[in-house]
């Protein structure tokens, strides 16, 4: 094998002595080359002796959990932030990118996960931001006109030049940060979870649109913790923990499993192993239930089903089909048009003022799927959120006054029980990371032991080790006999985790089907195009 | 005949009441724009009047004056930035200490240097800004309709009526048309956007704040040597707030700013007008009711008037680069 084809040269010496010998021949194709990065943020080693090289005209994946250090690793090579110790080299030069001007300079673009665009800008504003030609925009606007009408014939990267950020769907956005790189000259383009943010068919594009730099020349970094991603568009893929590299693979050589096990260090499933379904009395009952947004379109139309005791219903769905309003006119947030709803033989006054707490006190738990704004008080201790909701129970009470003994006792039993990291019930929510802030939501409604538990996208955001955990959780939960609402965008979760699937298309229950019916039926009734030829 | 004049004089008196919120306001506007929230326009606006009166004073110049009154609003403005961008304190603890710093300031200079009570000697009218002729004025003073209007209000304001009028399109230009503008929106809408592509956040804002300096030290150069011949204490009464009003009210634009100011200014000029003057129907109104009156309104156009006033949205937070 020509190793000059292999896209990682980790040199295993540091970088004075290693770099140099016979290295010239394998450097030549490196496009950039990191050589013994460190950087710590006070007591944190964000990371630690990276030495990286990515073969220009390829594209690189870089996999790790939250945390593991990939996005300092790429903010130090925009400039974002200086490394502690260690070399970069572009194109064979050692380069010092103290700024993120001097990384644009030296050719290096970024896609932010968070995009850098100015929302009440129109794209071309947002495009000549930092690279405008003089001090007066009419020039800038004309030059970058012509330079778009360029980028978009060669790449096939359509977006109004006109229109204004705000309004643009986020694929559209995501496209005019990669414009943004381009204009700027960029021959290295890192995107930083580019998909995170995207349905599957945006998703699709954008890796149609990397693939297509990628024969122009460009050479493309993409940093993500989807490792089905990394299957499906990657030349090399390299592995961090803990803020260090621990292993680079050719993707054609390896398989997701092996990488699950690389980024948490021990064996995952990615699929829970699961028993036989038990299911018996109806739990919940949903009958045409009819909810609107708050623009009065209709969102939820006429959806009936039931959830028994012992079972996991699970509900898919391209996100914006009606799940999200679903699940909150059944947890009592939003009010339905019409329709009725009953737990436990009794009926949740959906059409009227349907009060939370009180179907807590029923038994019906609900972790909602946007943990940030409506499952937890970021700003609130753990200890705090982990009995949100809860915190008139009498156990937390003592008196009119809470009972911080007790709910500090409680909260670090539920750490425990639950694996949460890093275990201080006094550390402030925010601080912890997402699959750690989804656990403290799981573990409060979990270990109330509802009867009815309803799950929005349980594991968005969430490393795969983490994903494993909550899997396990929710199955044992359907075990100990109690009824199991999810709804999720990942396919893949819903079919692993559920004993019956609904799919959901345009606010209707499309049709009903077994988990074990392949990926593309159900991606088809996601679609809405079985519906549509039995019409 | 008589409601014309009455008509023409209260016009002209809008004018003169709303150049110094007119250039407070777009004071605020390059400031807010930036991101950098200041509610101290009011002790800036204050300190300018102070500095330039006791200028003034001492040196016969009115140039003088308005170079120390400029000099100090844009010194207090560094001291807004060095508060609130270097170090990312809280913009309104730290534009509220400006105004208790300037209020209580001005009257103690005042007194150890000029021992009148905290007022600066009444100055002569070489040392002020005072009312400038149009050309063509005179001869067109008796033309109907043409000459009340350009003789009668437009003419006879001083050189920084002028000059805040025209700040309106140039600060329009500047903020649509120029690079700087194009960074300083952006960079009161989302710094962390300007930061990656390269571009100081920092000096931009501290350029943004200077530009607020220069514009509160005319402001209050303008009430002490045009609108007044010197300084009394505590003489911008609340003006500094109706600016920042009026901005909401603008929704942050310039132009619309203007119009903001100059409603304003009718109403200050109208509530001068209207003391003592039975009106019909209702009779004679108490003074202190025609002296609320732009107060009153200022509360009722910002509780709902004005539709949504979405301010930047990056304003009032100090950027921080994120871990």
């Amino acid at each position: 094998m020509d190793l000059s084809r292999v896209g990682f040269v980790a040199p295993p010496i540091p970088a004075e002595s290693g770099a140099d010998k016979g290295a010239g021949r394998l450097m030549a194709e490196a496009a950039i080359e990191l050589i013994g990065i460190d950087k710590n943020f006070g007591p944190v080693r964000a990371n630690r002796d990276i030495n990286l090289a990515v073969e220009r005209g390829t594209i690189l994946g870089i996999v790790g959990e939250n945390g593991a250090g990939k996005s300092t690793l790429m903010s130090i090579l925009y400039g974002f932030y200086q490394a502690d110790a260690g070399e970069i080299r572009v194109a064979g030069k050692p380069v010092a990118i103290r700024t993120p001007n001097d990384a644009i300079a030296l050719g290096i673009g970024m896609v932010h996960q968070h995009f850098m665009l100015v929302e009440n800008f129109s794209v071309l504003e947002n495009i000549i931001l930092g690279a405008e030609a003089g001090g007066l925009l009419k020039g800038s606007i004309a030059r970058a006109r012509a330079e778009l009408a360029r980028l978009e014939r060669e790449y096939g990267l359509e977006v109004d030049p006109d229109a204004l950020v705000e309004e643009l769907p986020v694929g559209l956005q995501q496209r005019v940060e990669i414009l943004k790189a381009l204009y700027r000259g960029a021959e290295i383009l890192i995107l930083d979870e580019p998909t995170g943010v995207l349905t599957p068919a945006e998703a699709d594009h954008l890796f149609r649109i990397l693939a297509q730099l990628k024969q122009q020349g460009k050479t493309i970094v993409l940093i993500t913790h989807k490792l089905r991603e990394i299957m499906a568009i990657t030349d090399n893929v390299a592995v961090m923990r803990q803020g260090t590299i621990v292993a680079t693979r050719r993707t054609a050589e390896t398989t997701m499993e092996e990488l699950a096990e690389l980024m948490v260090g021990r064996r995952v499933l990615l699929r829970v192993e699961k028993g036989e379904a038990n299911p018996g009395a109806v739990k919940l009952s949903v009958r045409g239930l009819t909810v609107e947004d708050s623009r009065g379109v209709t969102m939820v139309d006429d959806v009936s089903f039931d959830v028994r005791a012992g079972e996991i219903v699970g509900i898919a769905g391209v996100a914006g089909n009606g799940q999200s309003e679903l699940l909150e006119a059944i947890a009592g947030t939003r009010r339905a048009v019409s329709g009725s709803v009953t737990l436990d033989g009794g009926a949740i006054a959906v059409t009227g003022h349907a009060d939370p707490g009180e179907l807590r006190d029923r038994g019906l738990a609900h972790v909602p799927e946007d943990r940030h704004h409506v499952g937890l008080v970021l700003p609130f201790e753990e200890n705090e959120n982990s009995i949100l909701g809860y915190h008139d129970k009498p156990a937390y009470l003592k008196g009119p006054l809470l009972d911080t003994g007790a709910i500090l006792a409680d909260a670090e039993d539920k750490i425990k029980k639950y694996d949460i990291r890093p275990p201080n019930p006094r550390l402030r929510t925010a601080n912890f990371s997402g699959g750690n802030q989804q656990k403290i939501v799981l573990a409060r409604e979990i270990e109330q032991d509802p009867a009815v538990l309803i799950v929005g996208q349980p594991t968005r955001g969430v490393d795969v080790g983490a994903i494993e955990f909550i899997h396990r959780r929710l199955i044992a939960m359907r075990d100990a006999g109690k009824a199991v609402l999810v709804v999720s965008v990942e396919l893949d979760e819903i079919r692993s985790l559920s004993d019956r699937v609904l799919v959901m298309c345009g606010g209707r229950i499309a049709g009903e089907r077994s988990p074990e019916t392949s990926e593309g039926e159900l991606g088809l009734l996601m679609a809405g195009v079985e519906q549509e030829a039995a019409e | 005949m008589e409601a014309l004049d009455i008509a023409a004089n209260v016009l002209s008196s809008t004018i003169r009441l709303s150049v110094p919120l007119l250039l407070a306001c777009l004071a605020g506007l390059y400031s807010e724009r930036s991101g950098v929230f200041d509610i101290g326009l009011e002790g800036k606006m204050l300190a300018g009047a102070f500095a330039g009166a006791a200028a003034a004073a001492v040196t016969g110049s009115a140039w003088l004056g308005l170079s120390a009154a400029i000099l100090v609003a844009v010194a207090l403005a560094l001291v807004h930035g060095f508060a609130s961008i270097t170090h990312r304190g809280n913009q309104i603890v730290s534009g509220v200490a400006i105004n208790f710093v300037a209020a209580g300031a001005t009257i103690i200079l005042g007194q150890a240097w000029f021992h009148q009570g905290g007022r600066t000697p009444s100055l002569p009218g070489t040392a002020r800004f005072g009312a400038i002729t149009l050309p063509g004025a005179e001869a067109v003073r008796d033309v109907p309709v043409l000459g009340p209007i350009y003789s009668g209000i437009l003419s006879g304001h001083s050189l920084l009526a002028y000059l805040a009028f025209l700040a309106v399109p140039f600060t329009w230009w500047v903020l649509y048309r120029t690079r700087f503008g194009l960074r300083l929106r952006a960079v009161g809408e989302n710094p962390a956007a300007v930061d990656t592509a390269g571009i100081s956040v920092t000096f931009l804002r501290y350029r943004a704040v200077v530009c607020t300096g220069i514009l509160t030290g005319m402001a209050g150069c303008y009430m002490a040597l045009s609108q007044n011949a010197g300084f009394v204490k505590d003489m911008t009464a609340g003006r500094g707030y109706i600016a920042l009003a009026a901005l909401i009210f603008a929704k942050w634009k310039p132009v619309p700013a203007m119009f903001a100011c100059l409603l304003f200014g009718f109403l200050d000029a109208l509530s001068i007008r209207l003391q003592g003057t039975p009106l019909p129907l209702v009779g004679r109104v108490p003074v202190q009711f025609m002296q609320a009156l732009p107060y009153v309104l200022t509360v009722i156009l910002l509780a709902g008037f004005i539709g949504k006033a979405i301010p930047p949205r990056a304003g009032g937070v100090p950027y921080v680069k994120e871990r």
